[in-house]
């Protein structure tokens, strides 16, 4: 089985893989590049733990090939922080809590970083049902959607 | 297994005839990839047809719209015009997933998965739309209704693929609206799905109308009755309650781990009038 | 609420958690992020027969795939005794668990693990797990734990005879155990009644559902000596049921706790661990396993469905005068339902003079099951809090008052044996009552529900090290597994007692070889047991500093007392000192006896019981019988809440769980005994839309045998949802549904049926 050799951005930095069809862009991620931030809860789609940004778009990583990545941006949990600097979201969740076994955390930190880069000022329903793909059994979601409203309010503050 | 990403609509009608049948077309694979996963298939080749031209973006036509087979649900649903003009059918493709699949899903593979229960069909079919179907001998039109034969079955042959999607032009005073029920608020499959297009005239009377039910059979099932219910009527209560009853007289539902047969029956009704009141009120406004 | 109370300077914060950054920013390493050089994938053949007796097993095709390693059968595991081995304070029969990690005779349900391989891609593992050929002599198979308890149904284990009844039975059943006790005459207590409520409760066995899936890194060295890296709820654990069951002395085995990605009581057990040394012996490499969901599903975790018959009377005034509940719970595969604690909680937050419970050990073909949050306690107070409300509302008795009436207090002797200390159960219904909420009127078609639960908590052995840095920064040893904030409490419990600023403190979950035993994190007793084991190490550390600075100061250490972080004269007869900081001890420790440490090993004794009581607004839809919750309140003793945040975190992910319990979680099977919904599709966690805010009320009456006053509180929240939701629903549709889950083709046919 041939693999195939793919160039893609990820973070911002140019990367290559090798891989094979059918592995897909989570196990490429985590086995790979080393990128083990993205978790894996399901590997079907439902639990959003595996939750990367591909060309902008928010996606779950373990429902894109490997091979699909070629020539595109891939943007993870590694690469939220700006150095040292967390992102609001990520300090607002450990002011507020909003994190228990913190396993959901990387997919729902991105998901609601996604979110707020398009509106900063979503409703307590909108940020519910954006999330609603981001399993969480640790918190019951409370200080999760608390966190991203109250960063949202930070930014259109700032 | 091989992977291909074609840049041409020939090219990947090549790959796919060439495969003779052992190939699957790659679209937001979310369907595709879960299928992988569990062992449902095992391709020898998967054709991603997302490098083709053809198969992006949407486009106004003639009044109606052009949907590319790779647009995905968060696309449509940030088309201003086609939500303005189709809510009922963005609305059934925006309830596919969390927002993680809506960046991928698409409206063409939720059809040609060919789930009896898949949410972005029943108001598809409603609308009328038709697709353009690109094969060995070239491409045709094809009513969407034609497309799913029956559970993870569609009638596409050898060698075809599905290149867009095109909702015709309509009057003003009509619309549609598509209504599931499911236990959870997200993320779950319909045990009941009813989408329900229909035309007003100036005094609001609904002139044409279509229901069609999403779940309650091996695939879509289209009420006549139930849409006959409504023409002539100014979807009234007496109008509703007979869509509901005729909804509920043609359901023919299975009991499995989802819902009962009683109750797919009786919310097929309820579904499809409250689906019927939405678009009416869409249609009056 | 309470906040911070004035004593305190660091208890009762909300400081960032130590190990946060590293959660947030994908740094930290949970079960499945270790690879180590070399390594290879394990992956587990299962049953796909819910009831099967393995007949042989080829495994010749799997070792001939190129890039396997390793196959291994129960063959290559030592054989069990039977009887129950005391590991901590459970009682383990290695036989079963023996069983359970791999099926040696028969398959005793879907999904039971019964070979696994190796192989250098996860690919090839998978392939080669396809290649093993199990015959299997298909058995006839029983789920429901009431089916399984009839004469004719198929027996699981042909030598087990009920305990607890005498004389033994003459034939073996389904029937483990039954267990009973009783505290005056529950019949008098009905006769004594004005109203007597009699109800048959079911609910659906559900899943702890941890969004991490089971892992483990094991590497064993040609040597013997083994070394794994898990995620589980006690790393003490892995390595004492390893030990016993490959027969690995405990020495040679050292097991790294991972993060751990949720537990909830399902990783209180090994699955994956054995088979991965087994597999890493056999390969000479470093073994990973991970499950995937669909296994966690098929052969993790998860807790009983359940029956029950509950009968409760009271007066017309509202004391209940009698009470009695039988209670049928399933145990999966193996005995050991948990259906002991269910028995000792149904009736504990009442002071009732009149009580008996009878409850039903019974094994079926589904997993094992294993801990999940106050095990036992949510089924049968499910019950109880049912029929509690159906009294107050037939009395026409407000649901918080009929509680009142009937509270348990201090000095109250339960019906399970102890007489209660100081407890806070009528001050979370004070508060409860004190609501907004409690008094919000409500809709059409909107229903409000009150439940109460209670939980023992529990102490057990738990050790901590304080050790204290050159430039007096600290180290804080401990080995309880964090699954939810707890390094923080920890390190706020040795700030205050220290008297040192919490952030110069640096907690660390330590390996098995670093520190001595711990039960598991479980029973709500990290922040309470290891908590105490924290503080006597801080006090430890403070008498070997207060000796320090006595030496500076060359005078006898009573002189020396230890306030705010400085070591102090005890008076001005000691001499006229000036305080010396723990930092400056610390700087000239090599001169007063090398370096500064304090440690604890304790058995912890004196958890302090704990009350919740929450309110739940629904809505139903009457034509489609879909539930939506409006408003949810929890109220919840805490005792003392040492990280306000990360209790309220507690009670409103348990909370959440209990709804997702009482609304759509449900193991369905098909009639070969399949599961059907091995996955978050079809197997329904609550997700974000579902929800409203869940307000989290903390009430402190703090246990007396805590030096913080500390009770525990991870398990109360998920006991009262499952009544309050489905006392809601009552409300909103007139109807008594009896049964979990509550989901939406249930209620419209009950709405139908009433009609
Ligand atoms: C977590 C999760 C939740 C989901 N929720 C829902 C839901 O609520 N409702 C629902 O209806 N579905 C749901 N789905 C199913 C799935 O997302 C939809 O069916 C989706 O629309 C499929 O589109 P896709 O582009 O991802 O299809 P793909 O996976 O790419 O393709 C699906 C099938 O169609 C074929 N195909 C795709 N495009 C073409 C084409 N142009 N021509 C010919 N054949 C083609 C493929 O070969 C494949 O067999 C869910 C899936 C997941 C993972
Ligand atoms: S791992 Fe991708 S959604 Fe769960
Ligand atoms: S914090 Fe544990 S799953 Fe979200």
């Amino acid at each position: 089985m041939a693999k195939h050799h793919i160039t893609t951005t990820i973070n911002g930095e140019e990367a290559e893989y090798l891989c094979e069809p059918q592995e897909t862009l989570l196990d490429v991620l985590r086995d790979q590049v080393g990128l083990t931030g993205t978790k894996e809860g399901c590997s079907s789609g439902d639990c959003g733990a595996c939750s990367v940004m591909l060309d902008g778009r928010l996606v779950c990583s373990c429902l894109v090939l490997g091979v699909e990545a070629a020539g595109k941006a891939v943007e993870t949990i590694e690469g939220m922080a700006d150095g040292e600097n967390l992102h609001p979201l990520q300090q607002k969740f450990l002011e507020e809590a909003a994190l228990q076994c913190g396993f959901c955390t990387p997919g729902v930190l991105v998901a609601a970083k996604a979110l707020l880069d398009t509106n900063n000022n979503p409703t307590e329903t909108e940020v519910r049902y954006w999330l609603a793909g981001n399993l969480c059994r640790c918190t019951g979601y409370d200080k999760i959607i608390r966190a991203v409203m109250d960063t949202a309010a930070d930014m259109r503050g700032a | 297994m091989r992977y291909e990403a074609p840049g041409s609509v020939d090219e990947a009608v090549k790959l796919l005839a060439d495969a003779n049948g052992a190939a699957r077309v790659l679209a937001g694979g979310t369907d595709l990839l879960v299928q992988l996963r569990a062992g449902m298939i095992s391709p020898e080749v998967v054709i991603n047809i997302k490098d083709i031209s053809e198969t992006k973006g949407i486009t106004a036509d003639g009044g109606g719209f052009c949907i590319g087979a790779t647009v995905s649900g968060a696309e449509m649903g940030e088309h201003a015009a086609l939500v303005a003009a189709w809510p009922g059918v963005v609305e059934g493709v925006e309830l596919i997933g969390s927002t993680q699949i809506q960046g991928r899903a698409t409206m063409v593979g939720n059809l040609c998965n060919a789930s009896p229960a898949a949410d972005g069909v029943p108001a598809l079919i409603a609308a009328g739309a038709t697709c353009t179907v690109a094969g060995p001998n070239g491409q045709r039109e094809v009513p969407v209704a034609d497309i799913p034969t029956g559970p993870g079955k569609n009638s596409l042959a050898n060698g075809e693929f599905i290149v867009n999607v095109k909702l015709p032009a309509r009057p003003g005073n009509a619309s549609d609206a598509y209504l599931r029920m499911i236990p959870r608020t997200e993320m779950d499959i319909a045990i009941v799905g009813a989408g329900v297009n229909l035309v007003l005239d100036d005094s609001g009377t609904c002139t044409e109308a279509s229901v069609i039910l999403g779940a309650v059979g091996p695939k879509t099932i289209t009420v006549d009755a139930a849409a006959a219910a409504l023409v002539g009527t100014k979807v009234d209560e007496a109008a509703l309650a007979a869509c509901a009853a005729a909804a509920s007289a043609a359901a023919t539902p299975i009991d499995d781990k989802r819902g009962t047969v009683v109750y797919r029956t009786k919310v097929s009704g309820v579904l499809a009038s409250r689906a019927a009141a939405i678009a009416a009120e869409r249609a009056r406004s | 609420m309470n906040e911070q109370p004035k004593q305190y300077k660091w208890v009762g914060t909300r400081a960032i958690r130590p190990d946060g950054v590293d959660k947030v920013t994908g740094r930290a390493m949970y079960g499945a992020d270790l690879a180590l050089p070399g390594m290879v994938e394990g992956k587990v053949v299962r049953s796909p027969h819910a009831h099967a007796r393995i007949i042989s097993i080829d495994t010749s095709k799997a070792e001939a795939l190129k890039g396997v390693t390793a196959v291994i059968t129960a063959a290559d595991m030592p054989v069990a005794d039977s009887k129950p081995v005391a590991s901590g304070e459970a009682m383990i029969n290695f036989k079963d668990l023996a069983n359970n990690v791999l099926a040696r005779e028969k398959a005793l349900y879907e999904g039971q693990a019964v070979a696994a391989v190796a192989a250098t891609t996860a690919a090839i593992a998978e392939k080669a797990a396809a290649l093993v050929v199990v015959n299997y002599e298909v058995l006839p198979h029983v789920i429901d734990v009431m089916e399984a308890i009839k004469e004719d149904a198929p027996v699981l284990h042909d030598d087990m005879f009920t305990g607890g009844v005498k004389p033994k039975p003459e034939k073996a059943s389904n029937v483990a155990n039954r267990v009973e006790f009783a505290l005056g005459d529950a019949e008098a207590g009905f006769a004594a009644a004005d109203l007597v409520i009699e109800r048959k409760f079911t609910t659906e066995p559900v899943h702890q559902g941890y969004i991490e899936p089971h892992a483990v890194v094991a590497d064993m060295n040609p040597d013997g000596k083994v070394d794994v890296f898990c995620s589980s709820q006690g790393h003490f654990m892995v390595r004492a049921f390893c030990s016993q069951l490959l027969h690995i002395e405990m020495s040679k085995i050292k097991v790294t706790a991972a993060e751990i990605g949720g537990g909830f009581g399902g990783k209180t057990t090994v699955y994956l661990e054995p088979l991965a040394i087994m597999l890493s012996r056999k390969s000479g490499r470093p073994v990973r396993m991970t499950m995937s969901r669909e296994e966690v599903f098929r052969g993790s975790g998860a807790t009983s469905g359940a029956a029950m018959t509950i009968k409760m009377g009271a007066t017309k005034d509202g004391k209940i005068t009698g009470a009695y509940a039988e209670l049928y719970l399933q145990a999966g595969a193996f005995p050991g339902s948990p259906v002991g604690p269910a028995a000792m909680t149904a009736f504990a937050p009442y002071d009732l003079d009149n009580v008996k419970v009878v409850g039903f050990d019974v094994v079926s073909n589904r997993q094992k099951v294993v801990a999940y949050r106050a095990p036992g306690a949510p089924i049968s107070e499910y019950g109880v809090e049912s029929v509690v409300d159906e009294l107050a509302s037939e009395l026409g008795i407000d649901p918080i008052e009929i509680r009142t009436i009937n509270a348990a207090k201090e000095g109250t002797q339960a019906a399970y044996g102890v007489k209660f200390g100081t407890i806070g159960f009528q001050e979370t219904l004070d508060a409860a009552k004190a609501t907004e909420h409690f008094k919000t009127p409500l809709g059409p078609n909107q229903g409000r529900g009150v439940a109460s639960g209670f939980w023992f908590n529990i102490g057990g052995e738990s050790c901590a090290g304080i050790r204290v840095n050159e430039d007096g920064s600290i180290s804080l040893t401990e080995g309880s597994p964090d699954i939810g904030g707890s390094r923080a409490s920890m390190a706020l419990m040795a700030a205050e007692t220290l008297g040192v600023d919490y952030h110069s403190i640096k907690p660390s979950v330590v390996d098995t070889d670093a520190i001595g035993y711990h039960f598991v994190t479980g029973g709500s007793r990290v922040t309470f047991a290891t908590g105490m084991a924290v503080v006597e190490a801080s006090k430890a550390a403070i008498d070997e500093l207060r000796a320090r600075a006595a030496k500076v100061w060359d005078v006898d250490v009573d002189g020396v007392v230890w306030e705010d972080g400085h070591a102090k004269p005890a008076s001005t007869n000691v001499g006229d000192f000036e305080p010396m900081s723990l930092a400056e001890i610390a700087k000239v420790a090599n001169k007063t006896g090398g370096p500064i440490s304090g440690h604890a090993d304790i058995n912890a004794k004196g958890a302090g019981p704990a009350f919740g009581t929450h309110i739940c607004d629904v809505e139903v839809d009457p034509d489609t019988g879909h539930v939506t919750v409006l408003r949810y309140t929890a109220v919840q003793d805490a005792g003392r809440a040492i990280h306000p945040a990360y209790v309220e975190g507690q009670i409103q992910g348990g909370a959440v769980q209990g709804i997702g319990w009482a609304l759509n979680e449900e193991y369905i099977y098909d009639k070969n005994g399949r599961l059907e919904n091995a996955g978050f599709l079809d197997y329904r966690v609550p997700v974000a839309s579902d929800l409203p805010m869940i307000d989290a009320i903390i009430v402190e009456v703090p246990n007396p045998t805590h030096p913080f006053g500390v009770r525990g509180v991870g398990e109360v929240p998920i006991i009262p949802p499952l009544a309050a939701v489905s006392n809601a629903v009552a409300a909103a549709t007139g109807v008594r549904f009896n049964q979990l889950p509550l989901s939406p083709p249930t209620i419209l046919a009950g709405i139908a049926a009433s009609k």
